[in-house]
């Protein structure tokens, strides 16, 4: 998968998950203090990214993933 | 060789009775936040609690539990004197032993075999499996399940992702012979593999030549994110296995009584199990709090006192927590 097809791929995870328009999920942006994306509401996008990508997200690895450039690379990286 | 004797008791059993006890003390998210840095937005945010009940200092899980077994035995129309046995589900009792069960017993007036179970907030479901078991080998006609927790005594009011969490209350049911089935197969589990998960801090071993460093008591300590993420993945199954066995769909159902662990969970669950909307969805941590092995009872409770629990109709109960241990049924509601 490419960057681009996982960054769109998770626009719309966060969409469905906690209302973010897509057009904002962009790969500097922060999922808690830039998308408003809280702790829980951040471990359902990680279940439906595992389900969407194919990748395994551990919990030690989800405290990781401040921002959603951390996110697309960890799952390019791991899928 | 020589035969001996057993029993056979009743095919089936039911749901007959129900009570619950809820102590007196009304705790708000403001005053919580005396203790921790956060705020009552943030705490209904994370989890539906607007207020939290707690028992008063002198108040005991055997209290409470006394409390709420008087209302159910009364509810089912029998004494003490008729239970076959006596089950509570708690993991908050102040003494090692004797259990909380034997004392309960003794307040209502039973002399009958009783004892605790630790199954944490899976415990009440656990209750009823074993209660049927009780009755379907012919213990008698009745048994009193309970579920009762002081978690105030065991919350660590400093801890940000805990303090708000937890409270205090009481629930029960008599559980009885039956002729048609009242209780779904259970489905039940554990996964000790994560027993770190939810756990308490371990009492200060007695033989030690180290001085004690706190008076800190054995708190709950809990890891928020990945009780969430096991409980959201996982439990859906474990409700889905609980209508199949039971021979019914998600739309046969009236009410669903999901331990009241925090609303975020039972949001998930809801969605990810697409209930019908007509299904009722328990909501009782709004004014309780997570009260363990109570809430499920205290939540039914709750619905009966709003009038919304349709007697007779078909409720989905699961319980989830520490250990890790689940357990799931199909109940008839009394």
């Amino acid at each position: 998968m490419t960057q681009q097809e996982v960054l769109e791929g998770l626009a719309v995870i966060c969409n469905e998950i906690a209302g973010v328009d897509t057009a904002a999920v962009a790969l500097d942006k922060s999922f808690v203090d830039d998308l408003d994306i809280d702790s829980l509401s951040m471990v359902e996008v990680v279940m439906a990214c595992e389900d969407k990508f194919g990748v395994k997200i551990p919990d030690d690895k989800v405290q990781g993933l401040k921002t959603v450039g951390d996110a697309v690379t960890y799952i390019v990286d791991n899928a | 060789m020589t035969a001996i004797t057993s029993t056979q008791g009743s095919a089936y059993a039911r749901i007959t009775g129900l009570g619950s006890y809820r102590p007196g003390r009304t705790v708000t998210n403001e005053e919580i936040c005396q203790f921790i840095e956060s705020s009552d937005e943030w705490i209904q945010e994370r989890t539906g609690i607007v207020s939290r009940q707690w028992a008063g200092e002198n108040e005991t899980v055997i209290d409470m539990a006394t409390a709420a077994a008087e209302r159910a035995l009364a509810d089912a129309g029998i004494t003490g004197a008729d239970l076959g046995a006596i089950i509570i589900s708690t993991v908050s009792s102040r003494v090692v032993t004797p259990s909380v069960a034997a004392v309960v017993a003794d307040r209502v007036g039973s002399r009958a075999a009783a004892f605790d179970i630790s199954a944490a907030c899976a415990g009440f479901s656990y209750g009823l499996a074993i209660a049927e078991g009780l009755l379907r080998t012919g213990v008698g006609a009745h048994v009193l399940v309970i579920g009762a927790e002081k978690l105030s005594d065991f919350t660590d009011l400093h801890d940000r992702g805990t303090a708000f969490l937890f409270a205090d209350g009481a629930g029960a049911v008599v559980v009885s012979a039956s002729d048609e089935p009242g209780l779904g197969p259970v489905q039940w589990g554990s996964d000790g593999s994560a027993a770190d998960v939810i756990t308490s801090i371990p009492l200060r071993p007695v033989r030690t030549s180290e001085p004690t460093t706190s008076d800190h008591g054995p708190f709950l300590i809990m890891q928020g994110q990945s009780v969430f993420r096991w409980a959201v993945g996982e439990m859906t199954t474990v409700v889905a296995d609980a209508l199949a066995a039971a021979g019914i769909t998600a739309s046969d159902l009236d009410c669903f009584i999901p331990h009241q662990a925090n609303n975020r969970i039972t949001d998930a669950l809801v969605k990810y199990l697409d209930l019908p909307e007509s299904v009722i969805v328990a909501r009782d941590i709004v004014h309780m709090g997570n009260t363990s092995a109570a809430s499920i009872p205290l939540a039914m409770d709750a619905l009966r006192a709003e009038g919304t629990l349709p007697s007779g109709g078909l409720a989905l109960v699961i319980g989830f927590g520490a250990g890790l241990v689940w357990s799931a049924q199909v109940i008839r509601i009394p």
